[in-house]
């Protein structure tokens, strides 16, 4: 029970170093707005890296010069000005609310709900950074302890952390910043990044790779099974990643890895556009499990501050018999353009997409997967459980094809979409392309709306409007809740609830 | 203090013109089994629904007190957890949702609501335990989601280890006895006997006097066209048996 309690106040410390980790040295530092080479340069210069590095960010910059923002996704937002946007940017710079009174009181009630204490509220809404005092203090509000209580909570962090390395390096994995990397395991790098997701591959990902901040590096040595989960909550790196984030994982003949990335807890954050980059790469055997939860901002009421989210996330089945799975759960964000997919290339590899994606009030997402069936024998299956409140618009765009040598190829997809309420919309948009006639896809699809009788049915057990839209919702998702490692899932139900209030009445 | 007093109730479906209930009264009292039985479209359900605060109803006249307040007035939950419990006559499947987390998460709300301790995991299973082995409930059968794929039977007793364990004031069945063949009936109606205490008092609502030899009442009312148009003790229900509801038709008529 201690354990599980140092373990939920080192989750929530972490949650805070996330955004306010940044050393003092790079607090002060701050690229002048805009984007040309002299800032890819400049990003390069402070993350002092060697001139390979250096060469390919440029190259996907001058890529990028010639690239136009794809607009095929069911989103709208304003045009972004990327020249007025800092690429290099410390939190510090940036201004924010002076005490809790000036926060969004719904951000705050948020928080409340999930059980976060004041003084940890005052660290994620930005009032206060990690070495400040607590406004709260002289208040005498009574709140979750003294500060001496998250600074032991760092400590002990720290101890989990290096308890966790020495473990990882008895088992030879490498788990660091990509930046660390960069440095210390350059051959890695320099063979595995941008090999699935090429420099050129998309608007987003090209800028990316030319400005990417930081983000994870893993390395599963061959025939290991990784001894733990690898969580974003306990990455080594005390660096912020930052808004381009670059994650690249390698997981080496006959290994296994569980990677877990976010946080139930929402965020807020400066910086309104997100474009992270994902690469996974299994060799033969070997077998990757990459779980999300995402809750960034999704602006206000109307839609306003929310984070745009543009991610690419892509696995290569690389050898044979290898596995990649996907599990995320989306909540947040006032825009999500997202498809984690696997090129299942080599033969018998396996791809796995399972997905929550929860809208409510003006957020927009365009969200699904693509399974590339290269290889013979390969299967993937796709579950995706859609779910459409408020305002919001939901779809679901799905790519499954299958080449001309990929040979019993087999897919099965299922794509359901739950309406609450009728302002709300729910897209799917499945493309299924079999050039070998021996693939087998099914798809099956469905949308349902939470029925009158249902939740008379439940309120009439005693649950209240919101209760009952919440364990209709989390019977409606279950099948993909059960894939998320255990110390998720309890979260991820009590998310869920929380994301869907006020859409119902 | 009676826990249900209904008074001139008049009751139309929302939006449209024609009265269902034309005027109810009746009493309540704890620790007593009242039986309201009628022909098809007398207005049954339909008192079953006011009683629990379903939508769809316009209340045109009348009051209804549950143990002295308002009972109209509250929403549907607030009414169940104060004590207000409907057996469905088609109780609703919730895909994906265990029948225990159901369970669970239904008394945890009404006690959170009355502001006592949510129970312990422990304690739960173990309250759920003892109920579900009087109904012959299996415990694989709480694993599967809420009503989905049970039989006709299995939805009918778990609506009763609903009520056994929530624990109800006012136990409100609605045609309970449908669908049941005659063991499924034994079962349910020797749980619902389990529950008959001084304290509690429940309304069964019904087609036919079967279910009446096993849940044997205090008091009958005969409901046509909307109104009670006759009470009686027990042997009423015998009665009934004999020369069906046409007498009572036209009496209303």
């Amino acid at each position: 029970m201690a354990d599980l309690e140092t373990v939920e106040r080192v989750k929530e410390i972490d949650v805070d170093k996330y955004k306010y980790g940044f050393k003092t040295e790079i607090e002060s530092e701050l690229a002048p707005k805009g984007l040309s080479e002299d800032i890819v340069r400049y990003i390069s210069a402070k993350k002092d890296e060697p001139e390979w590095m250096l060469e390919w960010r440029l190259a996907a910059y001058r890529r990028w010069l010639t690239m136009e923002e794809p607009d095929w996704a069911r989103v709208d937002y304003p045009k972004i000005d990327f020249q007025d946007l800092h690429f290099y940017a410390a939190p510090k710079t940036t201004e924010g609310p002076k005490s809790l009174d000036e926060v969004d009181p719904v951000l705050l009630e948020t928080y409340a709900k999930l059980g976060i204490p004041l003084k940890e509220q005052e660290l994620l809404a930005g009032v206060r950074k990690h070495d400040e005092p607590s406004q709260l203090d002289d208040a005498g509000v009574p709140s979750y302890g003294s500060g001496k209580v998250a600074i032991d909570a760092v400590f002990d962090s720290v101890s989990v952390v290096t308890t966790f390395k020495e473990e990882l390096a008895k088992a030879g994995v490498i788990f660091c910043s990509i930046s660390e990397a960069v440095k210390e395991h350059p051959e890695l790098v320099k063979k595995y990044l941008g090999s699935v997701v090429p420099q050129s591959d998309n608007y987003y990902a090209t800028l990316n790779s030319a400005v990417f901040s930081d983000g994870s590096f893993v390395y599963i040595p061959k025939g290991t099974r990784c001894p733990m989960e690898l969580s974003t909550y306990f990455r080594i790196n005390e660096e912020n990643t930052g808004q381009f984030e670059r994650t690249l994982i390698i997981a080496d003949e006959g290994s296994y890895v569980s990677y877990l990335e976010g946080c139930t807890a929402p965020m807020r954050d400066e910086n309104q556009l997100h474009a992270a980059v994902v690469e996974l790469v299994t060799l033969d055997d070997a077998e990757i499990k990459y779980s999300t939860v995402q809750n960034w901002y999704p602006g206000d009421a109307d839609g306003k501050g929310g984070i745009y989210n543009f991610v690419t996330k892509r696995g290569d089945c690389r050898g044979k018999n290898s596995k990649i799975s996907w599990t995320q759960v989306e909540t947040g964000s006032a825009i999500t353009w997202k498809y984690p997919s696997c090129i299942l290339r080599g033969d018998n590899s396996q791809g796995e997409f399972y997905s929550i994606a929860i809208s409510n009030g003006r957020q927009q997402v365009d969200s699904g997967t693509k399974m590339i069936h290269l290889g013979k024998n390969t299967s993937s299956r796709i579950i995706s459980k859609g779910i459409s409140a408020g305002k919001s618009s939901n779809t679901y765009r799905g790519l499954v094809s299958a080449h001309r040598k990929a040979s019993n190829a087999r897919n099965f997809t299922q794509c359901d979409s739950l309406l609450i309420g009728d302002q709300c919309g729910a897209h799917t948009v499945p493309y299924i392309e079999a050039k070998n006639s021996t693939a087998t896809f099914e798809h099956e699809a469905t949308t349902s709306k939470i029925s009158d009788d249902q939740m008379f049915y439940a309120q009439q057990r005693g649950l209240n409007e919101e209760e009952a839209v919440a364990l209709i919702v989390n019977g409606f998702v279950r099948d993909v809740l059960q894939q998320l490692p255990m110390e998720f899932m309890a979260e991820t139900q009590k998310l869920i609830g929380i994301s869907l209030e006020g859409s119902v009445g | 203090m009676s826990i249900l007093e209904i008074k001139n109730l008049h009751v139309k479906i929302e939006g449209e013109d024609t009265e269902i209930l034309r005027g109810i009264d009746l009493t309540v009292n704890p620790g007593e089994v009242h039986a309201i039985m009628g022909p098809n479209g007398s207005g049954k359900s339909t008192l079953s629904y006011v009683l629990s605060g379903k939508d769809d109803y316009e209340i045109t006249e009348g009051s209804v007190t549950y143990k002295g307040d308002d009972l109209l007035e509250m929403e549907v939950d607030e009414r169940a957890s104060a004590g207000v419990f409907l057996a469905f006559q088609y109780p609703i499947e919730i895909p994906g949702v265990p029948t225990m987390t159901f369970l669970r998460t239904a008394l945890n709300a009404q006690r959170k609501a009355r502001g006592e301790e949510e129970l312990t995991t422990p304690a739960f299973m173990k309250v759920v335990r003892e109920k579900s082995q009087m109904l012959k409930i299996r415990q694989e059968m709480l694993k599967r989601p809420v009503n989905v794929g049970f039989s006709g039977g299995e939805k009918k007793r778990a609506e009763i280890l609903q009520m056994a364990v929530l624990e109800p004031s006012l136990c409100v069945l609605d045609e309970t006895d449908s669908g049941l063949d005659i063991d499924a009936l034994k079962i349910v109606a020797e749980g619902v006997n389990a529950l008959r205490s001084p304290e509690r008092a429940m309304v069964v609502i019904t087609h036919y006097q079967r279910l009446l030899n096993y849940i044997v009442p205090d008091h009958v009312h005969v409901l046509s066209q909307g109104r009670i148009v006759k009470s009686g003790g027990k042997e009423l229900a015998l009665e009934l048996e004999e020369s069906g509801y046409e007498n009572f038709t036209e009496q209303a008529a």
